[in-house]
Formats: structure tokens, C-alpha cells, sequence
């Protein structure tokens, strides 16, 4: 138990698999402290009120991506989200939109990790250097091409603010497009042609209508919205071009 | 297959309404919805150079029309139309650029918009200059 004074009501979706035929919410009354999160106040409902309530979470700091969950609608951290910017209104929470739910809270993220390896999500140098010839050297400003984008934390809360990747999951969706253009914005990489065989298809950069909610929700500034559509522009270079320069823009 | 894993029924929600969910979707579909007025303006536009080739009278019978009311109504509905569509084009504007630098810092991308809106009113302040200046 807590030494709060203040209960706030959540109403958490429920969903197990076994018994359902569709998710519900149900509701707890959770005493709070104002520094509690609504992690926290899962944890509260799970600890103390009522066990069966599944969950994913782990850092508790906003660094891991796991407890992506839609908070009174918005897809939020629940690390992040605190209890008493809710209060004295209901919080409502559910598992991440546009995904299977497995069960309660917990969301079925095969989709996204498939498409997370297609990507190829790793430098691949022009010529592999020997430890012996040391770094790869950089320049702050080639750094700052991609830095933003590498700092995602594959929390898919940008797939659940994407109307496109809810409605049509063979998008490849905002935040394993950003990916896309971290790696390839990097001076040290040259496999965007590999990786562009991707981004170039419908289910690639042009699947995205510009929304630009993936932008908003996202913890960590990635701005999606900004990598995936810069990348319109040398898609379609790249389509011309291949008419001049059979090897197109990016060789 | 276990018994454990026969027990997964992953629940998929339908997407019905999904644009009601959020005023940030609602936002969005209007501006997408402008387009649709903004082809609307082209298409009298362009009814206008066929009158024109059509001759002198069919053009001033175009140009008639222009002027009755329920015209001059559509035309103050497609300006705030077009004057939001504007703006939100250059809102999205920097997503679809690559970062820009001044003097080593890169531009945030409101700056981006705004430059994008001032270009825009300044344009339209002088092609209205340029006909007012026209006129016999």
C-alpha cells in the first residue's frame, strides 16, 4: 500500500485469450503518489489488486521501449506518463493500437521485429577495416545527419499514432523507415541501395501520407515523419535516374 | 504444437472510425479534404480557357458567371480553403526536406514553415499589386 491520500481510477483493457471473445475494460482503484508513473500504478493493480494482469515492462526509464501502451487514447510510455497529470479524472489504458493484442496489455510485435531485420539495421562499410587500421572516422557534422535518428527505442508508439500502418500492415511504418535512413545517412555505411530495394516500394517511403502523428508520440524526437518523407525525394531521383545511370542516385 | 501455444488467440481491433479517435487525425483529414475544393478551383480555371477559345462572348459569358452570388460565395469558401491548405503545405514542408543549416546550427523546422508562409503572402501581395496595377 501506498501513503497516498489520492485514489485515481484506471481502467485498464483486458484481454486474455482463454475466456474472451473480445477485450473489456475493467476498472481499479489505485491509491497513488505524485511521483508515480502509470507503470507504477500497473505494477499497484498487479502487486496488490489483482495478479492476472499482463503487462510488459522493464527499465523504468523511458531507455527500453517495452511499456508502449495507449494512455486515454495517445500511445504513451507508461514509464513515462504520470498518474497525477491524470488525476482526478479516469486514465484509461490499452495495449498499442494497429497490433494484435496477445493478451491484456501485451501486443503481438512479430510484425515489426520481421520487418525490423529486412531492413538490415546495421552499418555495412564500402571496405571492411581491420582492427588494426583503426575507427571509422566521422565528423561531427556527418554525425549530426543521423544522430537523431539513432536514437529510436523501438517502443512502436509510432506505429500505433500510423492510421496507414493500422489499416494496411504490409507498410513497412514509421519507425523501421527511420531506421532505414539512419543507416543510410551514415558516411561510414553504403548499403542503401540494398536497403532501398525496400524503401523504394509501395510498403516503403511512399506508403506514408504524411501524417505526422508518428512525429508527435514519439519519446525520443526521432521524427520519423521527416526520415521516411526526406527519402521520397531521392526515391523518386532515384526512379529518373535509373533512365540515365542504370545504377541510379545512390551509387 | 503445446497446449500453451493452442491457447494464443491474438485479438486484431478494427480500424472503423480510426479518424474520430484523435483531433490529430481529424486535422489531417481536413487538410487532405482541401485538396479535393483545390482541384474543384482548377477545373473552373480551366472551364475558363476553353470558354476562351471558345471566343469573345462564350469568355464574357464565363466571366458573368463569375460574378453571380452563389459564385461569389464558393469563391470566399475556396480562399479559406486555399489559405489553410497553404499553411498546412508548408507544415509539412520541412519533413520533406533534408535538415538545412544556417550558419552551422540546423534550422527548426517552424522557422522552415514560417519562411515557407512569408514567401507565400509575399507572392500573393504582389500578384495582387501587379493586377490591381493592370486594370484599366
Amino acid at each position: 500500500m501506498t501513503d497516498g491520500n489520492k485514489i485515481i481510477e484506471m481502467e485498464v483493457l483486458r484481454y486474455r485469450p482463454e475466456q474472451d471473445q473480445e477485450p473489456f475494460y475493467q476498472s481499479y482503484e489505485v491509491p497513488f503518489l505524485d511521483d508515480w508513473s502509470v507503470l507504477q500504478g500497473l505494477q499497484y493493480i498487479k502487486d496488490d489488486l489483482d495478479g492476472t494482469l499482463s503487462f510488459r515492462w522493464s527499465c523504468r526509464m523511458a531507455i527500453c521501449g517495452s511499456c508502449g501502451m495507449m494512455i486515454n487514447g495517445v500511445p504513451g510510455l507508461g514509464c513515462r506518463s504520470f498518474l497525477r497529470n491524470y488525476y482526478p479524472g479516469k486514465l484509461r489504458v490499452a495495449a498499442l493500437e494497429h497490433f494484435p493484442i496477445e493478451r491484456d496489455l501485451v501486443v503481438v510485435v512479430d510484425d515489426f521485429m520481421n520487418k525490423l531485420a529486412q531492413i538490415k539495421p546495421y552499418l555495412i562499410p564500402k571496405q571492411v577495416r581491420a582492427l588494426d587500421q583503426g575507427e571509422y572516422l566521422q565528423t561531427p557534422r556527418q554525425l549530426e545527419q543521423y544522430r537523431q535518428f539513432s536514437t529510436c527505442i523501438n517502443c512502436m508508439l509510432c506505429y500505433a499514432a500510423c492510421p496507414q500502418y493500422g489499416m494496411n500492415t504490409d507498410f513497412t511504418g514509421p519507425g523501421i523507415l527511420a531506421l532505414m535512413h539512419r543507416y543510410n545517412a551514415d558516411s561510414r555505411d553504403d548499403g542503401r541501395a540494398q536497403r532501398m530495394e525496400l524503401g523504394h516500394a509501395d510498403a516503403g517511403v511512399w506508403g506514408c501520407t504524411a501524417v505526422g502523428y508518428c512525429s508527435e508520440v514519439c519519446p525520443k524526437d526521432v521524427d520519423p515523419a521527416h526520415a521516411i518523407n526526406q527519402n521520397k525525394m531521392g526515391s523518386a531521383i532515384d526512379y529518373f535516374l535509373r533512365f540515365v545511370k542504370p545504377r541510379g542516385a545512390s551509387q | 504444437m503445446s497446449a500453451q501455444t493452442d491457447k494464443r488467440h491474438p485479438y486484431r481491433r478494427p480500424m472503423r472510425g480510426w479518424w474520430k479517435r484523435d483531433r490529430y487525425y481529424i486535422r489531417y483529414l481536413a487538410m487532405e479534404a482541401t485538396s479535393i475544393l483545390i482541384a474543384l478551383y482548377a477545373l473552373i480555371l480551366l472551364f475558363g480557357l476553353l470558354r476562351l477559345g471558345q471566343g469573345e462572348a462564350a469568355f464574357n459569358g464565363w466571366l458573368e458567371a463569375l460574378r453571380s452570388a452563389p459564385s461569389v460565395a464558393l469563391h470566399v469558401l475556396l480562399l479559406l480553403v486555399f489559405v489553410y491548405h497553404s499553411y498546412s503545405w508548408f507544415k509539412v514542408m520541412p519533413k520533406t526536406l533534408p535538415a538545412i543549416y544556417w550558419r552551422g546550427a540546423k534550422l527548426p523546422q517552424p522557422v522552415i514553415t514560417r519562411i515557407g508562409v512569408c514567401a507565400a503572402v509575399i507572392v500573393n501581395l504582389l500578384v495582387i499589386i501587379l493586377l490591381t496595377g493592370l486594370q484599366p
